[in-house]
């Protein structure tokens, strides 16, 4: 038996069938539980929009709620203007990036937070009011120190003050760079502002170490460096214009011509939002 | 082991032979997951599982194994049926397979169960082979869940996420203790474990394996 066993016929043919037969249960498996997959990663994502506009709360229908609280929107991030040729609920920018037709390749300076492609468009979750947004939710993404950080950023109707950060996948180091998730870190964004009075379009929020003051500066993670640069890094690339800077200067621009037409009621308004 | 009966194949893992206690398998995992009991539970049935599977399949094809492929082929099998198990969890339980991340796909790298089906399935039936792989699952489980339980218990105040003791930062009285959350202490509660399984069971001692001499005398040094 064991002298047949180890011809090399015979581990040929039990090296073959039995490849087959795994990689026919592991298929299938993938395959028969995709869908279901798929549910539970959208509606952690919609968990975790909630969680950022500080909509969330424990126990709730996250599907209900976000379909009566948060409108998607898709955003030509190239002219900041909303667009309706892509459906927002099924749009994804993430896979976008990929297709050469609907995507870009960003060169070594502008590419700061290390993202090789961006997409042109791209997709904002508004909450309340579509026209005039209570939140403006942007997702966010950039190198780290171990691989891609994804997470949101929710941006108050101003587009300038932020309301909450989350990663809802990263592979920081637990206990250091793994911090950009404890609650604790993430309370402090709240109220910081993307823009200083003369940044213009550039924005100046950061990370410092060593205790953060003034409005556009957080407190790094204390351990993570790299991980904290990244989150510099990724938020200054995707709030200035190369991400969503032209869309949220809409806003800020939106307030300033508000104020202007409270100021002087002859000044003609260019036509708003 | 061949003429073993079925009921000391499914006990004898838990206490009398222990994977993680008396043959000190499979102890990274032990130290990564328990810092709390729901995330030690279904780590532990995903561990039976597997352990159980591959014994089953090793054994059910053990005579046509040829054997200068059989680690590659035990291997296949256990890596087959570790992802089914984390396409699984991923599907039903997804918020335990983010907290578990890595560490179910690290199963395929747990001796445990690939010392069961080297070990015990290639020269066993089928049926026994299987009983033999829960047995181990429920013995690494075992430990899995004490240790969980002190670390949660003491880390964080609660056991399976209901608090027991109210720690100080939600008003109450109890100090969690940091370091039972961190990984070294799952070390302390394991070898704690040991000494007790040890000094329940002395035949659990190892003899040494070689003897020291006695010290030497100062006047004989000189």
């Amino acid at each position: 038996m064991a002298q047949s066993n180890n011809s090399i016929k015979k581990i040929l043919t039990v090296a073959f069938a039995l490849c087959i037969v795994c990689s026919i249960i592991v298929s299938t498996a993938a395959v028969a539980l995709r869908s279901k997959q798929q549910f539970n990663q959208e509606l952690d994502r919609k968990t975790n929009i909630l969680e950022v506009a500080q909509l969330y709360e424990s126990g709730m229908d996250v599907n209900e709620t976000f379909e009566s609280e948060i409108t998607p929107r898709v955003v030509d991030l190239r002219s900041g203007e909303y667009t309706d040729e892509f459906d927002p609920s099924t749009y994804e920018g993430f896979q976008a990036r990929r297709d050469p037709a609907a995507s870009r390749t960003l060169s070594g300076e502008k590419d700061i937070a290390g993202l090789t492609r961006q997409e042109n468009y791209s997709t904002v979750y508004l909450v309340g009011d579509p026209d005039d947004p209570e939140q403006i939710i942007l997702p966010i993404r950039g190198q780290g120190l171990w691989g891609l950080m994804r997470g949101f950023l929710s941006v108050e109707g101003d587009g300038n003050t932020i309301v909450g950060i989350t990663y809802y996948e990263h592979a920081e180091t637990p206990g250091l760079g793994g911090e950009v998730n404890n609650p604790r870190w993430q309370a402090q964004w709240e109220g910081k502002e993307i823009f200083d009075e003369e940044g213009e379009l550039a924005p100046a929020i950061a990370l410092v170490k060593g205790g953060a003051s003034g409005e556009t500066e957080v407190d790094a993670l204390s351990g993570a460096t790299l991980t904290s640069n990244g989150v510099t890094n990724m938020l200054q690339f995707w709030l200035s214009p190369e991400g969503f800077g032209d869309y949220l200067a809409r806003f800020r621009e939106g307030i300033d011509r508000a104020e202007a037409q409270d100021a002087n009621v002859e000044l003609e308004s260019s036509g708003g939002a | 082991m061949s003429a073993a009966n079925a009921k000391s194949v499914l006990t004898t893992p838990i206490f009398k032979n222990n994977p993680i206690a008396l043959q000190i398998l499979g102890i990274c995992s032990a130290l990564a997951v328990t810092t709390s009991m729901s995330v030690s539970l279904v780590m532990t049935l995903a561990v039976i599982f597997v352990t159980a599977f591959s014994n089953l399949f090793v054994s059910l094809i053990r005579h046509h194994i040829p054997s200068s492929i059989r680690i590659i082929v035990q291997m296949t099998i256990i890596a087959s049926l570790v992802i089914v198990v984390d396409q699984i969890l991923k599907a039903y339980a997804y918020e335990m397979s983010k907290q578990l991340s890595v560490f179910v796909g690290l199963i395929i790298t747990n001796c445990i169960v690939m010392g069961r089906a080297e070990g015990f399935a290639m020269t066993n039936t089928p049926g026994m082979s299987f009983l033999d792989g829960i047995g181990n699952g429920i013995g690494y489980g075992f430990i899995l869940m004490t240790v969980g339980f002190f670390r949660e218990l003491l880390g964080a105040g609660s056991v399976f996420g209901f608090t027991v003791l109210q720690p100080v930062q939600d008003g109450g009285w109890y100090v969690p203790n940091g370091l039972l959350l961190l990984p070294p202490s799952a070390f302390f509660i394991i070898g704690l474990i040991i000494w007790v399984l040890r000094a329940m069971d002395p035949g659990q001692v190892e003899e040494n394996e070689f003897k020291m001499k006695a010290n030497t005398q100062p006047k004989e040094a000189v």
